[in-house]
C-alpha cells in the first residue's frame, strides 16, 4: 500500500502514539524512507512531544511549594477552629438543655411511670376520681372500655393514681393529655369544664 | 525525583498513595501534604498552561489543591489520583478564565475547521534535540511562547496529553469532549508547535545549542 504525504501527516500523531495498524505502519515507514519532508515532520513532531513532556519545561516559581503548604495549613487550622467552635456551641447547647431538664425535673418531680410509653398525667384534674387496677399501668375514667382486670379495681383520686406511678389512659383521658401538651392554662380550662359538665363516659 | 516516580508508576507507590488517601479520609489531614507533594509541579504547570499568567496559575493551583482536600471523599479509587487532581486544576483554571472573559461574547460553536487536514508549513530538518537544551531559559521561553500562541482548545488537549501524560480517554473525560476530538486536536497542536519551533531548532538556534553542549564554535 502506497500512502501520500497528506495521509502521512493525518496519521503522524497516531503513528507516534502507536495507534496505527501494522499495515499502515509499514506503509508509512516505507514512505519516510523516500520522503525527506515527511521525515522532517516526523522528527520534529517527536521532538515536540519529547521536549514538552519533560518536567523541566515548566519552571515552578520560587517558594511555590512553601506558599502552597502555608495556605493548606491555614485552611486546616481554620477547619479545626470552626470544628472547635462547633463543638463549643454543641457543648453549650447540651449544658443549657441539661440545665433546663434538671430545672424542670426539680420543679415538677414525677414518680417513675409504670409504663415507658405513657405520658405523665399532669393535665388531669388532681381531684378527679379515677379507677386503677392492681396489675395495670394506667388509670381510667370509670366505665372506660379499655380497663383491664375489672375484678380488682380501685377508685382513687387522680392525684393518688399519679403518685403511685399510673399514667393516664390515652383513650379516655385523651382530652386532658392533649390539653396538658398545649399549655398549662388550657389544662386549667379543661379542669373547670370537666368539673362543670361531668364525664360523658359516666352517663 | 524518586518520590514522584514511585507515586506515578510503581505498584508500591500506588499502594502507598491508596493508604495515604484512606488515612486522610479517616481524619489524618496532615498527611495531605505528603500526598500532594509529588504533584505540585504538575498542578502548577496545568494551571499555567491554561491561564498563561504565573500569579493566576499559582492562585488557581492553590485553590485546586484546597478543593482536592475538601472533596477527598469523592475521589474514586478506579481513577488515578493524579488524573483526578489535574481535573480539578483544569476546572478551576477554566472557571477563572471564563470569569475573566465574562464580558466578552464567545461563539457557542467553534467553527474552526477541526476536521480539515493540517498541512505543515515548514520542512526544516529538526533532528534529535538533546533534552539538556531545556536547561537554557531562553529555550524554555521559546517553547512556552509557542505553546501560549496555540488556540485554547488545542493547548488544553496538548497540555493534558503531552505534558501531564494523561491518556487519550482521560483527556477526553477531563475536557468533556470525545476521544476523536482529542486525537484531531492533538495532531493539530503537535504539528502547529513543530511548525513554530522547527525553523529555530533546525537553523538559527542550532549554533547556540552546539555552544551549550560544549562544542566550541571555533
Amino acid at each position: 500500500m502506497v500512502v501520500s504525504c497528506e495521509e502521512v501527516w493525518r496519521e503522524i500523531s497516531n503513528y507516534l502514539e502507536g495507534e496505527v495498524d501494522a499495515s499502515l505502519r509499514a506503509s508509512m515507514e516505507e514512505h519516510f524512507r523516500g520522503c525527506k519532508h515527511c521525515t522532517a515532520v516526523l522528527d520534529g513532531t517527536r521532538n515536540v512531544i519529547q521536549l514538552y513532556g519533560d518536567e523541566r519545561m515548566v519552571e515552578v516559581p520560587l517558594g511555590f511549594s512553601h506558599r502552597l503548604h502555608r495556605r493548606l495549613e491555614e485552611n486546616m487550622a481554620s477547619g479545626r477552629r470552626s470544628f472547635l467552635g462547633w463543638m463549643t456551641a454543641a457543648a453549650a447547647a447540651i449544658l443549657v438543655a441539661g440545665g433546663f431538664e434538671m430545672g424542670r425535673s426539680s420543679v415538677f418531680s414525677h414518680p417513675e411511670l409504670r409504663s415507658d410509653h405513657a405520658q405523665p398525667g399532669s393535665g388531669v384534674p388532681p381531684d378527679m376520681m379515677v379507677v386503677v387496677s392492681e396489675e395495670g399501668k394506667t388509670f381510667h375514667v370509670p366505665g372506660c372500655p379499655f380497663i383491664h382486670d375489672k375484678a380488682r379495681l380501685r377508685t382513687i383520686a387522680a392525684r393518688e393514681a399519679i403518685r403511685e406511678g399510673y399514667a393516664p389512659c390515652v383513650r379516655c383521658m385523651r382530652k386532658y393529655l392533649s390539653a396538658s401538651l398545649i399549655s398549662p392554662s388550657a389544662s386549667a380550662d379543661s379542669e373547670a369544664q370537666v368539673s362543670g359538665s361531668g364525664n360523658p363516659n359516666l352517663k | 525525583m524518586p518520590e514522584e516516580v514511585m507515586s506515578l508508576g510503581s505498584p508500591a507507590g500506588q499502594f502507598n498513595e491508596e493508604l495515604l488517601i484512606r488515612r486522610i479520609r479517616d481524619g489524618e489531614h496532615d498527611l495531605f501534604y505528603e500526598l500532594i507533594r509529588p504533584y505540585e509541579r504538575r498542578v502548577y504547570s496545568a494551571a499555567l498552561a491554561i491561564l498563561r499568567n504565573e500569579a493566576d496559575a499559582e492562585d488557581a493551583a492553590q485553590e485546586a489543591v484546597l478543593k482536592a482536600l475538601k472533596h477527598i471523599r469523592q475521589f474514586r479509587a478506579e481513577a488515578r489520583f493524579s488524573t483526578w487532581l489535574i481535573q480539578i486544576v483544569v476546572n478551576e483554571a477554566r472557571m477563572r478564565k471564563r470569569k475573566e472573559h465574562a464580558h466578552m461574547i464567545e461563539p457557542i460553536v467553534d467553527h474552526q475547521d477541526e476536521e480539515g487536514n493540517y498541512t505543515p508549513r515548514d520542512f526544516a530538518d529538526w533532528r534529535e534535540i538533546p533534552s539538556e537544551t531545556l536547561e537554557r531559559k531562553e529555550v524554555r521561553q521559546r517553547l512556552a511562547e509557542a505553546l501560549a500562541s496555540l488556540g485554547e482548545k488545542y493547548r488544553e488537549v496538548f497540555v493534558l496529553r503531552d505534558m501531564q501524560h494523561l491518556s487519550i480517554e482521560e483527556t477526553a473525560k477531563t475536557l468533556g469532549i470525545t476521544t476523536a476530538s482529542v486525537k484531531t486536536r492533538l495532531l493539530r497542536a503537535r504539528l502547529m508547535l513543530r511548525d513554530l519551533l522547527a525553523p529555530g531548532f533546525g537553523g538559527s538556534w542550532s549554533t547556540k545549542l552546539f555552544f551549550v553542549k560544549g562544542t566550541k564554535p571555533w
